[in-house]
């Protein structure tokens, strides 16, 4: 990261601090969303964009940490406790989840991957005594923790921040350790990873359940969000426009699923005087960008740094 | 026992369908490493082309023939021109997001071009009940088989008795020999493509009688392709085949007998199954693999 990067970084943290400050409701409720998504999103870049393991299952991981939460605060347990069981429930959902991915790669990993959502959607349907089907859970609570009531609008958005920002440091630091390491090498060569003495088996399993408790955590804040939650919001859709996402802000890049949170939860209200053409208009976009720039936003940001660069460098040398 | 052949008639009629769109699926991976996601919105859309078709007043047999036309230009040519070729130097993954974006864009402009509420959509022949034995079988399922079987063997005669069938055959299992044996292969795999368009305008025009012309049809259409696709083996025609009328078949008979409301898990744990125990697929060839 140059000075340069930083300072970017700096200007849109305090951004999104003051943000709140200026929005009416439905603003810090879109940004709020936008954390959230965030959260997934960066879990789904670890699985995908640093391990290389395509998931169609993080909508799934997401539905399962909202549920979680949602069925346990009613039952008086804390929300710190509860926030935890969802992404230690997703973990080890996500660990099992992997071993499919030691067998089978790319598309096969895809479809297996499609497949599991699609069952969890079916469960979180079917099983009423549990889930109360397809009328949802209503009224998930917003926690006190330690006094500070997170009922308001904007209290919940810090709360929602604050997770956003201790899980990204800690995702920053994992990265720079030798699991980040391991990861970036399961994507880039896994046969050459294996017999540098890389518990490749390990690590693949790793980066999916790691991938999922960040699915569970996103979840967890979901349901206590929108305090309505049903199993449609988890079908396949929200599993594929994660990916999106996370593709959109650029995969295998830090700040990749930041942007591309922001561009999923902002473009359809900019565009809304398409009316209903927002999502063809969407769509339609992605499929140029992948055919132009597969590295997303921030790698053609990038791609357009360098030009201005050399650019600049050129323009010094002629004189 | 009665129940057991009405359901089966209409498993097997289902299945057909199933195999046609696996089919198509299994074609465009063979030879061009395309994973089209949009497969089943590609078999959404011709329908509300032959019902525009018919708006504008043309009779059912010649709308007929403009959908599986127009599903050839957009869903052959133009997918392929547009879509595929400027993506296939990027890999297998770039290509699948870009036709995951290509399905939610086709379901987003037949619902907003043409209508989001379920069209009804005329039958190939009128229903009529017959009586075999004590079952009821409806003409319509026994139509549906029929065209799908026809259309079946034609593919088949295509593919091993002629010679751009065998010249497709070649491009898929091997480009590069086949390219020095001259083989067109760029041509070839154009051929496929408009195969494709062909069988999924097909299926459309069979299956949606049955189902309604609705812009989400793609959703479970095209996971039912997968996964008939990857039972059957990823890697051949009549594996594709195979894998569509198991699939079909289990659908009717599980819903009847297990659970409908679980109608939907049964494919999804069969595939998982067949993935982690035979990857290949039933029929499957094991894909030799480049480090």
């Amino acid at each position: 990261m140059t000075r340069f990067g930083w300072l970017l970084v700096a200007l849109a943290a305090v951004a999104a601090v003051a943000a709140p400050f200026f929005l009416k409701p439905f603003g810090i409720f879109l940004i709020s969303t936008w954390v959230v998504q965030t959260i997934a999103a960066i879990g789904l870049n670890l699985t995908l964009g640093y391990a290389g393991q395509i998931s169609l299952a993080q909508g799934a991981f997401v539905g399962i940490g909202a549920y979680t939460v949602a069925l346990l605060t009613p039952l008086g347990v804390p929300f710190l406790v509860a926030f935890a069981a969802a992404g230690l429930l997703c973990f080890a959902v996500g660990w099992v989840l992997g071993y499919p991915a030691l067998r089978v790669q790319h598309h096969y990993l895809a479809f297996v991957t499609l497949a599991f959502t699609t069952l969890v959607f079916l469960v979180l349907r079917n099983e009423e005594w549990l889930t109360n089907g397809i009328y949802g859970i209503t009224g998930t609570p917003r926690p006190n923790l330690f006094g500070w009531k997170t009922g308001g609008a904007r209290d919940f958005y810090f709360l929602c921040l604050g997770v956003l920002a201790l899980l990204s440091v800690a995702t920053w630091w994992m990265l720079r350790s030798p699991w980040g390491r391991a990861f970036v090498a399961l994507r880039e060569n896994p046969i050459r990873a294996l017999s540098l003495g890389l518990d490749t088996r390990r690590y693949t399993l790793m980066a999916f359940a790691i991938g999922s408790s960040l699915g569970g955590f996103a979840g967890a804040l979901y349901a206590p969000l929108v305090q309505f939650i049903e199993p449609n919001s988890f079908s396949l859709g929200l599993s594929f426009n994660l990916l999106l996402m996370v593709i959109v802000g650029g995969s295998g890049n830090f700040f990749g699923p930041f942007v591309g949170a922001l561009i999923a939860v902002l473009l359809p209200e900019w565009l809304r005087i398409t009316q209903g053409y927002y999502l063809i208009v969407y769509a339609a976009a992605v499929m140029v960008m992948m055919a132009f720039c597969p590295a997303g936003v921030l790698g053609l940001a990038e791609r357009a740094v360098l030009l201005l660069r050399r650019g600049s460098k050129v323009a010094g040398a002629i004189p | 026992m009665a129940s057991f052949i009405q359901l089966l008639v209409s498993g097997l009629a289902t299945g057909a369908i199933y195999a046609l769109i696996a089919v198509g699926f299994t074609l465009l991976w063979q030879t061009s490493q395309t994973i089209n996601f949009a497969q089943g919105e590609f078999v959404m859309l011709p329908a509300f082309f032959v019902l525009a078709a018919m708006n504008a007043g043309a009779p059912f047999w010649m709308a007929g023939l403009i959908g599986i036309a127009l599903s050839i230009l957009i869903l052959g040519i133009l997918f392929k021109v547009i879509i595929v070729d400027p993506m296939l130097k990027y890999g297998v993954l770039p290509l699948v997001i870009s036709t995951i974006a290509l399905s939610l864009f086709l379901k987003e402009s037949a619902k907003d071009l043409y209508s989001s509420q379920a069209q009804p959509f005329p039958a190939l022949v009128p229903a009529v009940d017959i009586h075999v034995f004590d079952a009821v079988v409806s003409t319509q399922s026994l139509a549906v088989l029929a065209v799908a079987i026809v259309t079946v063997v034609a593919l088949n005669l295509l593919l091993n008795s002629t010679r751009v069938g065998r010249q497709m055959q070649a491009t898929a299992q091997n480009p590069t020999l086949a390219r020095i044996l001259g083989v067109p292969v760029k041509r070839m795999v154009l051929y496929t493509f408009l195969l494709n368009a062909v069988l999924v305008a097909i299926a459309s025009i069979l299956i949606s009688p049955i189902y309604l012309a609705k812009f989400t049809n793609g959703e479970t259409l095209g996971i039912a392709a997968f996964i008939a696709a990857i039972i059957g083996g990823f890697n051949q025609v009549r594996g594709a085949i195979l894998g569509g009328v198991i699939l079909g078949v289990l659908d009717n008979l599980s819903a009847a007998y297990i659970s409908s409301q679980y109608r939907g898990a049964l494919p999804l744990i069969i595939l998982i199954i067949v993935i982690l125990l035979r990857p290949q697929g039933l029929l499957g060839r094991v894909e030799e693999r480049s480090v």
